[in-house]
C-alpha cells in the first residue's frame, strides 16, 4: 500500500542531546496517547526505523511489562547510546510533559466544568481515536514479509480484535495466549 | 472531602513499593494496573479520594504525554494531601521511580539480549508471531476508544470525526496536532 520504491537513505540519532530533544517533541505532540506520533516521527520524519523494525520493537515493547511508549524509548536509546541512551530518552519522555501535567493539574480545578473545555477534550479524544487506528492501518503492510502468511496474520489479527474490541478480554490474556499460539505457528514455519 | 495525612518516612517507603510491585505486573500499561491503585490508595490506606483519584487519570490522559503520568499525578495528589507542595513533589518522584524502574530495567536487558540473539529461530519467532497481534491491538485500541463516544445513530458527529482523522492519518502527512486542535475546536463550539 504505502511503501514507495524511492525511500530516502536510513538515519539514526546523533547524539544524547539529539534522543533528548527528539522523544520530549514527540511527547509533548501525544494528547491521548504517544504512539501514533512515534510512528509518524520515528519511521516517517525522522527515518531511524523502518516499518516493519517498528512493529518488531513494538511488539516487544507491548509484551514486557510496564508502559509500552516508555519501553519503546528506553529500547531505541539503548541500542543506540547503551544505558545512557536509555536514561536520555525516557528523560526526554517524562520530563517536559511532567511539568505540564502539574501545570494543568493546578489549572484543572477551575477549569473542568467549563463547557468548552470539556467539549474540546471530547473533539480531541475523538481525533486521538481516529490517529491509533491509522497507525494500525499504516502498520499492515509491515506484514507483507511474515513467515506466516498474509492469511494467516489477518486471522490472528481478527481474533486478537474481536478479543479485545467486542469480548473485552484482558489484555495481558489475550496477548500471552494469542501471542504463544502465533509465535509457535511461525517457530515451525521457519528454517531451523 | 480534604483529606490531611501525616505521612512518616515509613509511608513513602510504603507508597514507594507498592508501586515497585505493581511495575511488573502492568503487562499492556501501568494503566491496567489502577484497579489495584485505586484497592490500595483509597479503599485500604485511605491516602486519596475518590476525586482525586479519577481526576489523576482523566487529567493525564488530556494532557500530552505518556499516560503513566497518571501515576506521577496520584503521588503529587497523596504528597498534597500530606502537606503541600516539597510533599508533592516527592510523590511525583516516588510514585514514578516505583512504576518505572522495575519494568525499565527488564525491557532494557530483554531487547539488549533480543538483539544480540536477533538471529535465534526463537526470537525472529516470537518478533513474527507478534506482530499481527500488536497490530490489531492498536486498532481494537481505537475502536475501545471511539465506542466511548456512545451511540453512533446520536453521537455520529463524533464518530465521524474519529473515521475522518483516520482516514488523513492513513493516506496523508498531515500534521497531527492540525487534526487535534481542530478536533479541540470542534467540541469547543459543541459541534461534535
Amino acid at each position: 500500500m504505502h511503501s514507495s520504491p524511492d525511500e530516502p537513505p536510513r538515519s539514526k540519532p546523533q547524539s544524547l542531546s539529539d534522543l533528548f530533544v527528539s522523544f520530549t517533541v514527540l511527547a509533548l505532540q501525544g494528547f491521548g496517547g504517544v504512539l501514533a506520533v512515534a510512528q509518524r516521527e520515528l519511521v516517517e520524519r525522522k527515518r531511524w526505523m523502518t516499518n516493519e523494525e517498528f512493529v518488531e520493537e513494538w511488539a516487544v515493547a507491548q509484551i514486557m511489562p510496564g508502559p509500552n511508549i516508555i519501553n519503546l524509548c528506553i529500547m531505541i536509546g539503548g541500542r543506540h547510546f547503551g544505558r545512557r541512551g536509555a536514561l536520555a530518552a525516557l528523560a526526554g519522555m517524562l520530563l517536559a510533559p511532567l511539568l505540564i501535567l502539574l501545570l494543568i493539574a493546578l489549572l484543572y480545578a477551575h477549569y473542568a466544568s467549563h463547557p468548552g473545555v470539556v467539549g474540546a477534550l471530547r473533539g480531541m479524544g475523538a481525533v486521538a481515536a481516529g490517529l491509533i487506528v491509522a497507525t494500525g492501518l499504516k502498520l499492515f503492510p509491515a506484514l507483507k514479509k511474515n513467515a506466516m502468511g498474509m492469511a494467516t496474520c489477518v486471522t490472528f489479527g481478527g481474533l486478537c480484535f474481536v478479543a479485545v474490541a467486542i469480548l473485552r478480554w484482558p489484555l495481558a490474556y489475550v496477548l500471552l495466549g494469542l501471542g504463544a499460539v502465533a509465535c509457535t505457528v511461525v517457530y515451525r514455519k521457519l528454517p531451523a | 472531602m480534604n483529606i490531611v495525612l501525616h505521612f512518616a518516612w515509613g509511608d513513602w517507603l510504603h507508597l514507594f513499593t507498592h508501586f515497585l510491585s505493581l511495575s511488573l505486573l502492568a503487562v499492556g500499561g501501568a494503566i491496567t494496573t489502577a484497579p489495584d491503585m485505586h484497592r490500595f490508595l483509597v479503599d485500604q490506606q485511605g491516602w486519596l479520594s475518590d476525586d482525586q483519584f479519577n481526576a489523576s487519570i482523566a487529567i493525564a490522559q488530556a494532557a500530552p504525554g505518556p499516560n503513566v503520568l497518571f501515576v506521577a499525578l496520584m503521588g503529587w495528589n497523596v504528597g498534597l494531601n500530606a502537606g503541600g507542595l516539597w510533599h508533592a513533589l516527592l510523590g511525583v518522584l516516588v510514585s514514578m521511580l516505583g512504576i518505572i524502574l522495575p519494568s525499565s530495567a527488564l525491557t532494557y536487558f530483554a531487547s539488549r539480549w533480543g538483539h544480540q540473539n536477533r538471529e535465534l529461530r526463537a526470537v525472529r519467532a516470537f518478533k513474527q508471531g507478534m506482530a499481527p497481534i500488536v497490530i490489531a491491538l492498536l486498532i481494537a485500541t481505537g475502536w475501545l476508544l471511539a465506542s466511548a463516544h456512545g451511540d453512533p445513530a446520536r453521537d455520529w458527529p463524533l464518530w465521524l470525526t474519529t473515521v475522518v482523522s483516520a482516514l488523513l492519518v492513513w493516506r496523508t502527512r498531515l500534521h497531527l496536532l492540525w487534526l487535534l486542535g481542530a478536533g479541540a475546536l470542534l467540541g469547543w463550539y459543541g459541534l461534535v
